[in-house]
């Protein structure tokens, strides 16, 4: 399975690859710069999803690969989303100011923004060592900042589309799953087993 | 025999050389061989970034119409002809762009869908419902309504509603030269538009995004500015299905969705008319939309835009640049309320 994280990483970072490819070759089409922040902010709700996928998956079947690949999917999505605001910036000159009209006044902004916030410190204690300096518990705690991060991104895209919401609610209908197995697997199987306990392998 | 490993040996090549009798676990199927089992791990390696870089393409990638396509000289040249009164001299949008980013709900929300169903538009036969507050109802058709008038060229500012902006040399007639001929009664104040409401022919109103079919109106007064145009065609040419064919509104100081496309009647009234934004978002578009830089819309300041082609923004003029010509149509008016 060493492959495995690797594989993640590639594939996850192909789009990259393939934005800058469309935007050299003019295949954005006639407006670059909405294309591409439509784009990288589609991709980062898309690997914060998948990211969040793991565990419910790893409950439903007891695997445990998708354990092993959610930190790196929750990172790509933290570049995504990190990415996207910064061609947000460009957009808009690198005014700061603007910015921070846009981000207080219109909740459209607030949310994506804030989204975007809630990512930095998951992102800053990716590492196992973060994970040992604030305890499996906290560390637990914290990162289910992701679960607030994810359904304010999908809000973000719904208040931000100005007519058609049907792509947005199948978002917001894929998260809504998600949280729903989490809910119903785990509570059950709480007492009698030790916090963060894996599965039995078969 | 060489090596039989388990997978939990694979990370400790060390062990390769010492082969240990009690740890080997045959299991059916498992590799022997370590290039084999290279081989097999460089196969998952590339099914797994194929599968999750595929897939993420394929939900997210939404690429802006094919760029070879069409890739032909602009046919309007302003060199062939002197500038006219209300003609901007500001760089024209490449034919290419100005028929591949299209809003056009009829056919789709995105800006690649027109472009791409517009084939579906049968455009003639076409005819034009005029009725209402007239003392000439009729039913015309396109061509015959077409040859009423000498077209002209006019080059344009579009600035829509989203921020973004276009220089469009239309092919077309002023509006109120068509009003003048359908002799308004006095009880006239308002011309309605209404476009196409064909399902076949346009996929997007399958869907009830908008209530179908698309209506907008002006104000007589504003229908009968000299700004106000008919157009019928673009850069010299007939105009593109995903451009509005056969026959658009433009009013240039106001936000694209104003200049309704593909129009099959035109009714003048003495109520102002629904139009179809006010009623799917009333808070955030309304009747006038004059193109407002002091007005942001909810979601986002309308303070700057992107001409098509640019890479940075530019400021917004107040009425698209058209303030001279329309403000006073707007006197005494509070824009803030009247959006």
């Amino acid at each position: 399975m060493g492959w495995l994280v690797p594989a993640v990483t590639v594939g996850g970072l192909l789009p990259v690859a393939v934005l800058i490819l469309d935007a050299l070759s003019g295949a954005l089409g006639a407006n670059p710069i909405q294309r591409a922040t439509l784009q990288t902010g589609l991709l980062t709700l898309v690997l914060l999803i998948l990211s969040l996928a793991c565990t419910p998956l790893r409950l439903l079947t007891g695997w445990t690969w998708p354990a092993r690949i959610r930190k790196t999917l929750g990172l790509l999505a933290f570049g995504y989303a990190a990415l996207h605001f910064l061609i947000y910036l460009f957009d808009h000159g690198f005014d700061l100011a603007l910015m921070t009209e846009d981000v207080l006044k219109r909740p459209f902004i607030t949310a994506g923004f804030t989204a975007l916030l809630l990512l930095v410190p998951l992102a800053l204690t990716s590492t196992p060592r973060a994970v040992k300096r604030l305890g499996f518990q906290r560390w637990t705690r914290l990162h289910q900042l992701s679960y607030v991060a994810v359904s304010l991104g999908a809000l973000h895209y719904y208040w931000g589309v100005k007519q058609d919401h049907t792509p947005p609610l199948i978002y917001a209908a894929v998260i809504a799953t998600l949280f729903l197995i989490r809910f119903l697997k785990r509570r059950p199987a709480r007492p009698g087993r030790q916090a963060g306990s894996r599965p039995a392998k078969p | 025999m060489t090596d039989p490993r388990t997978p939990e040996d694979q990370t400790q090549p060390s062990e390769l050389q010492t082969p240990d009798g009690q740890r080997r676990i045959l299991t059916p199927g498992s590799d022997l061989n370590p290039r084999r089992e290279f081989l097999r791990s460089a196969a998952l390696f590339t099914g797994t970034v194929a599968a999750l870089g595929g897939g993420l393409e394929v939900l997210t990638r939404r690429p802006g119409a094919g760029s070879a396509e069409a890739q032909a000289a602009d046919p309007f040249s302003r060199a062939d002809r002197p500038l006219g009164p209300y003609d901007t001299d500001e760089k024209v949008t490449p034919y290419q762009q100005a028929t591949t980013y299209n809003n056009f709900y009829e056919f789709g929300t995105d800006k690649s869908d027109p472009a791409r169903l517009a084939r579906s538009l049968k455009t003639r036969p076409w005819t034009v419902r005029i009725d209402g507050e007239v003392r000439k109802p009729q039913t015309v058709d396109i061509d015959t309504l077409q040859s009423w008038f000498p077209l002209e060229d006019r080059v344009y500012r579009m600035r829509c509603v989203e921020g973004w902006s276009m220089v469009m040399p239309w092919l077309g007639f002023p509006l109120a030269g068509l009003i003048r001929r359908l002799e308004p009664t006095s009880k006239a104040k308002y011309v309605q538009f209404t476009a196409l409401l064909d399902p076949k022919q346009f996929p997007g109103q399958r869907q009830p995004v908008l209530k179908w079919p698309y209506v907008e109106g002006l104000r007589l007064d504003e229908a009968l500015h000299p700004l106000s145009f008919m157009a019928v065609g673009l850069h010299g040419r007939a105009l593109p299905g995903q451009n509005g064919a056969p026959l658009r509104l433009v009013v240039p100081w106001k936000y694209g969705f104003k200049n309704i496309k593909s129009i099959v009647r035109i009714t003048l009234t003495e109520k102002q008319p629904q139009t179809t934004w006010a009623l799917a978002a009333p808070q955030e578009y309304g009747f006038y939309a004059n193109v407002n830089p002091a007005v942001p819309h909810p979601r986002w300041s309308q303070a700057t835009e992107r001409r098509i082609g640019e890479l940075g923004r530019r400021k917004t003029l107040p009425f698209n640049g058209y303030a001279d010509e329309v403000a006073s149509l707007y006197r005494g008016m509070d824009l803030r309320k009247n959006f």
